[in-house]
């Protein structure tokens, strides 16, 4: 793109091709100067929320990590509550959208008749752009009283009976609290996990499922030993970016999560995650230690979701060598 | 004893059902919300939804036309601040910048699509709010943008690699400057794409709330300027949602209606680009 064209076919008229090609480097340095931008933008993110954490970070030091109180008329601040919710609230979502999802996306790709195809997939795509704080609204006033009033006393009647799992299912069923939201983020991220893997099956070439097929295997062996293997790495990104939305969600969880600075064994109690704090505290925090270790959860959600994603395109890249010598 | 084949079948025909069971789940759910905020929000539009301010709690009627002018100002504005920008590091990423330096802004830029959009308050909120001293439009304009910018810039780069370097290479060789080649050939190429990008970008952030929370606020009054707390839907919505008063709920089912009903449409908008450009 850089080969400059011999001069004697470039300069029709009296212009030379240096004369019209002036606009470059300012076209060139404009781009730059965008990028250049955009790295700063987030140089400066990173930095000004360190900066205006410190208080706490100073103040709190690594205890911040491993302490779970959140007193702000003491002023003494710890981040395990919520983190331990987003991380909840976020295995719950995945634990409820993954297996929903993948059958979306084998439905599509596998049964679904050929005329119905194009709309149902548009249907999912258009679905995954529904903002979410429409998801969280409807937890609120359909899903909550629908769990207080049937699914959770159900779970208590039947799962709740089991030694182990009776925990888990202890306490009033109040409709709001960490199963309604982690169950309200993972139809959020539904249709987003369904519509990339969807799109992940449908790129295994034509041949390696005709292959198959001539061998005698049952659509659902095809899917399992040729299209799950082939597109694995695509469905894993589609987990991890479902992931990276899940945990950084806040309104679809503000809605439900119950806000409470509680740590609790049981689904059903109320609790609260890191962007759901936010959102509720930030406004009315006073005093600087406080606005500061709120500030500091956002430092640490981000950093959350950044290793999450780092990890994740690591690991690809890993997956992609030895693939390359086959 | 049942036959192998006959095994095979079985555990064939029970994962199909398995998956088309899960499929109907999903869509019956989807559509369950979808339907739920239809019938509830339609209710709530009136006239004076769109052409009234907010009553106070207790007062019959009141609409919400200052949050509904207030988002579409903000969002606006967010865009009128991305899309240059966005194009500008799209293009940077597709057609000048090379090695290391691209490495990183593409990697900045992937952190900055799946940076927490409340994340991106908080720092508008220090970045523009606690330095001017009050919540304003233009800082609630800014977290928006912000959301906006590397969505535009990975289609601008994903649909400029997708022209042809053929193309790049006749426009060359007739002595094109880079820049006119870049503006007149690569964006009119990958045009439908292009608006694709920018119109999904749209539709991400014109229903986002967690950004505008600590930025824009809420207010219940007109807009007069975007330097004062600016009304938007989304955080009238969600306080509406949250408060006691049945009037208020009732409102922000409607609110909900419309916000889908735009970023729905946008969305549709977006793709029905991307299939016009590919007939052509």
């Amino acid at each position: 793109m850089t080969a400059a064209p011999p001069a004697a076919l470039a300069a029709p008229g009296s212009r030379s091709p240096r004369r019209r090609r002036r606009g470059d480097p300012l076209f060139r340095g404009l781009t730059r100067a965008a990028a250049a931008a955009l790295l700063g933008l987030v140089v400066t993110m990173v930095v000004l929320l360190l900066i205006a954490a410190r208080p706490s970070i100073d103040a709190f030091g690594w205890r911040f990590l491993v302490t779970a109180s959140w007193n702000p008329v003491t002023e003494q601040f710890g981040a395990v509550t919520p983190i331990v919710g987003t991380l909840l609230s976020t295995a719950i979502a995945l634990a409820a959208a993954l297996p929903v999802a993948l059958g979306i996306a084998l439905f599509l790709e596998e049964i679904c008749p050929g005329p119905l195809r194009t709309p149902f997939s548009m249907a999912i795509e258009l679905l995954a752009a529904i903002p979410s704080i429409v998801y969280g609204m409807w937890g609120l006033f359909v899903l909550a009283p629908l769990m207080a009033d049937h699914v959770q006393p159900a779970l208590q009647a039947t799962l709740g009976r089991l030694p182990l799992l009776s925990h888990l299912f202890a306490g009033p069923p109040m409709g709001i609290g960490m199963l309604t939201a982690g169950l309200v983020l993972g139809l959020m991220v539904l249709p987003f996990i369904a519509s990339v893997s969807g799109d992940v099956l449908a790129m295994v070439p034509r041949q390696l499922k005709e292959s198959a097929y001539g061998m005698g295997a049952t659509p659902w062996e095809v899917v399992r030993d040729v299209m799950l293997p082939y597109g694995r790495k695509g469905l894993f990104a589609a987990v991890v970016l479902g992931l990276g939305r899940a945990i950084g969600e806040t309104m679809a969880i503000t809605f439900v999560i119950g806000n409470a600075h509680r740590l609790s064994a049981s689904l059903f109690a109320p609790g609260n995650s890191i962007a759901s704090t936010l959102a509720n505290e930030f406004t009315e925090a006073d005093g600087d230690l406080y606005l500061a270790a709120l500030i500091e959860l956002g430092l640490i959600l981000f950093v959350i979701t950044f290793l999450i994603l780092g990890a994740a395109q690591l690991w690809l890249r890993r997956m992609a060598q030895p693939e390359a010598g086959r | 004893m049942m036959s192998h084949v006959g095994r095979r079948r079985l555990t064939n025909r029970a994962v199909m059902a398995l998956a088309t069971g899960a499929a109907g789940l999903g869509l019956a759910m989807l559509l369950w919300i979808l339907t739920d905020v239809a019938m509830r929000g339609a209710t709530a539009l009136s006239w004076s939804f769109f052409t009234a301010l907010p009553a106070p709690p207790g007062m019959e009627g009141g609409g919400l036309a200052n949050a509904i002018v207030g988002t579409v100002l903000m969002t606006g504005l967010a865009a009128a601040i991305a899309t240059p920008m966005g194009l500008a590091c799209g293009t940077y990423l597709a057609e000048v910048g090379r090695g290391l330096i691209a490495t990183a802004v593409r990697l900045v830029n992937d952190i900055l699509v799946s940076a927490p959009s409340i994340v991106v308050g908080v720092f508008v909120y220090l970045l523009l709010v606690k330095t001017t001293g009050h919540f304003s439009g233009y800082a609630g304009a800014v977290s928006l943008a912000i959301l906006m910018v590397p969505v535009v810039t990975r289609t601008t780069e994903e649909m400029l690699r997708l022209v042809p370097v053929a193309l790049r290479e006749a426009a060359l060789a007739i002595g094109c400057p880079q820049w006119r080649m870049t503006v007149q050939i690569l964006f009119r190429a990958a045009r439908s794409g292009l608006t694709t990008g920018i119109l999904l970008a749209i539709a991400r952030v014109a229903g986002e709330t967690a950004p505008l929370l600590f930025t824009a606020l809420n207010s219940p009054y007109w807009v007069r300027s975007l330097s004062e707390p600016t009304a938007n839907l989304t955080v009238t919505l969600f306080n509406y949602a949250m408060s006691p008063y049945d009037d208020w709920r009732f409102l922000a089912w409607g609110a909900a209606l419309l916000i889908t009903g735009a970023v729905l449409t946008t969305s549709i908008a977006a793709r029905l680009a991307l299939r016009g450009g590919e007939r052509r």
